[in-house]
């Protein structure tokens, strides 16, 4: 165990009005984990990963970190706990005025640790992140994915054995956030470090988490590994952020804005979800051997969650009604998740 | 050369001692003023934000009171100042009158001025920052040390060099208390006298000290910028 949240709520006073961030949060994140917390801004994902380093004291309930409760702490020993959780942000928050060196070296000064400690251990971690040749440069030189790789060291200095990244991709393009992705990924198998991954990109969470958790107002309304969230998702808004990083939904617009699709009164509009496990069936084929109904492919997508293939298709299903009926109950028998879509703009 | 200046400028020809008297009592008041407001404006400036709600050492009351004395004191005119602080000024440096005895309601008037600058540059420090120092595990002082008045560096340097320029102008009205300087030359003898190259030439060495100033901080500004 490592992180573990206890009925955990966090209540704002915001001019006589309470907003209520964070409810009953229970959550358990293991050594290791990568642990993605999904939300739309506003859910309370922040405010509930700086319940962890007590940047926001919990109203209710309690935080434990490897069985330390950090509101029994002194103001020093809180400061010595903080040092082992390294945070990453958005917008970097790194020190303008300070040359990237010194911003990696700052949480190392005043620490009792000498000058040649010092710069041995920055220059380690830059190498580390990729930027051995910028110490002496000014964070202004850098563009947002160098930002962010200088606060990834920095994060690190401390030999910290959690990592909070909150939203640490967010402000960065595709390209970029995948390589910082990969480094969070490579820092997690190198240095064993825990990493707790807020954000609002399911992108993100599909690249490197072994588990998620799913917020919305407050609460954690859906939590499970990676595979099993992709694979067989419960709540609508856990669906709804699936099919966006499956880009289903961008297919789906597609279809329904196209001139040149049309669905015949045999026919219809199909999601298949599968994973791996099922992938060996030869099922589109078996569905014309079996039952006499063609299936076409309008829209296919496999994503590799934790090693584990996942499908997504987007098909039409032509035949008789009974016989279709037939094939989605045996699609639904090999495994597979089936989704009834519709072409009309209403249906989502 | 000194053909003009007796031409042109024959009552400044007539005493130079006077400018040279009037200069010192200007820079005088101005050191002595910047030294002693600027050092406790600065610790203003610091507990406003630091104080205030959300800050590192949040203490509403004490806010509340500091901001409203801040205020106030601003709202005083500055040569009304200087006779309601006397008594004051009597018990503190020993006289009323005289270079010295304007430097108690210059100080006065000068420390919420700059601690406000000072409040308001610091505010511009990136708030992400403080956090980003706060989840490292850095103590509250080194955040005020190390973050705000680092980060906000170049910010204080600017507010302070407004600040001297504005109390150079101050040191103007000290005249009503016998403290001299440039600004009295130029009213009590320049311009009760009729003699206006006198007012010209104070001026001119008013602008000149403003000048200096502000170039000075230029230059700390560009060293300390990348």
């Amino acid at each position: 165990m490592m992180i573990d949240f206890k009925d955990v709520s966090v209540t704002f006073h915001d001019s006589g009005k309470e907003v209520r961030a964070v409810k009953d949060v229970n959550l358990t994140i293991e050594d290791q984990d990568i642990y993605g917390i999904v939300g739309y801004s506003g859910a309370g994902k922040s405010t509930l990963v700086r319940t962890i380093n007590l940047l926001q004291k919990p109203t209710d309930g309690q935080v434990l970190v490897n069985g330390t409760d950090f509101t029994t702490l002194s103001e020093k020993e809180l400061r010595e706990h903080r040092r082992k959780i390294g945070m990453i942000f958005q917008h970097f928050n790194l020190l303008e005025s300070l040359t990237i060196f010194d911003n990696v070296a700052f949480p190392l000064r005043h620490t009792g640790k000498s000058k040649r400690e010092i710069k041995e251990k920055v220059n380690q971690l830059l190498e580390l992140v990729g930027l051995g040749d910028k110490a002496k440069g000014y964070p202004s030189q850098l563009s947002g994915g160098q930002k962010q790789r200088v606060a990834i060291a920095r994060a690190l200095a401390n030999d910290p054995q959690i990592l909070l990244s909150d939203e640490a991709t967010s402000a960065l393009d595709p390209k970029t956030t995948l390589q910082i992705l990969r480094l969070l990924k490579k820092l997690n198998k190198q240095l064993g470090l825990t990493i707790v991954l807020i954000t609002h990109q399911m992108e993100a969470v599909k690249a490197v988490c072994n588990k998620v958790a799913v917020m919305e107002y407050g609460r954690v309304i859906e939590k499970g590994s990676a595979v099993q969230i992709f694979s067989e998702p419960q709540e609508k808004l856990t669906q709804e952020f699936i099919r966006v990083a499956s880009h289903v939904d961008e297919a789906l617009t597609t279809l329904r804005q196209s001139d040149h699709f049309h669905l015949g009164a045999d026919e219809q509009l199909l999601q298949l979800t599968y994973n791996g496990t099922n992938t060996d069936q030869p099922l589109i084929a078996s569905l014309f051997s079996n039952f006499g109904v063609i299936a076409n492919i309008l829209y296919g997508n496999v994503d590799l969650i934790q090693d584990v293939p996942l499908g997504n298709l987007i098909i039409s299903l032509r035949g008789d009604e009974d016989k279709r009926q037939s094939s989605i109950d045996y699609l639904k028998k090999q495994g597979v998740h089936v989704i009834e879509l519709s072409l009309a703009n209403s249906s989502h | 050369m000194a053909s003009f200046i007796a031409k042109y400028l024959p009552n400044v020809a007539a005493d130079p001692q006077s400018f040279v008297t009037a200069t010192g009592q200007t820079l005088y008041m101005t050191l002595w003023t910047s030294l002693v407001a600027g050092i406790i404006g600065l610790l203003v400036g610091v507990l406003l934000v630091v104080t205030r709600p959300g800050g590192l050492y949040q203490n509403k009351p004490f806010f509340q009171v500091l901001d409203k004395v801040v205020n106030i004191v601003r709202a005083i005119p500055f040569i009304i100042l200087l006779a309601l602080l006397a008594t004051v000024t009597q018990h503190i440096v020993g006289t009323t009158i005289g270079s010295k005895a304007a430097l108690v309601p210059l100080v006065v008037c000068v420390i919420p001025f700059y601690g406000r600058q000072i409040e308001t540059a610091l505010l511009e420090v990136d708030p992400g920052v403080v956090e980003a120092a706060q989840a490292m595990g850095i103590s509250r002082m080194g955040i005020i040390f190390r973050v705000y008045l680092r980060e906000g560096l170049i910010s204080i340097v600017r507010v302070s060099a407004l600040t001297i320029i504005s109390l150079i102008s101050l040191t103007a009205m000290a005249g009503a208390v016998g403290g001299g300087g440039l600004g009295d030359l130029a009213i009590s003898q320049g311009y009760n006298r009729f003699e206006n190259d006198i007012t010209v030439v104070a001026t001119l060495l008013i602008l000149l000290l403003v000048l200096i100033s502000q170039l000075i901080c230029n230059l700390i500004i560009k060293k300390l910028s990348h």
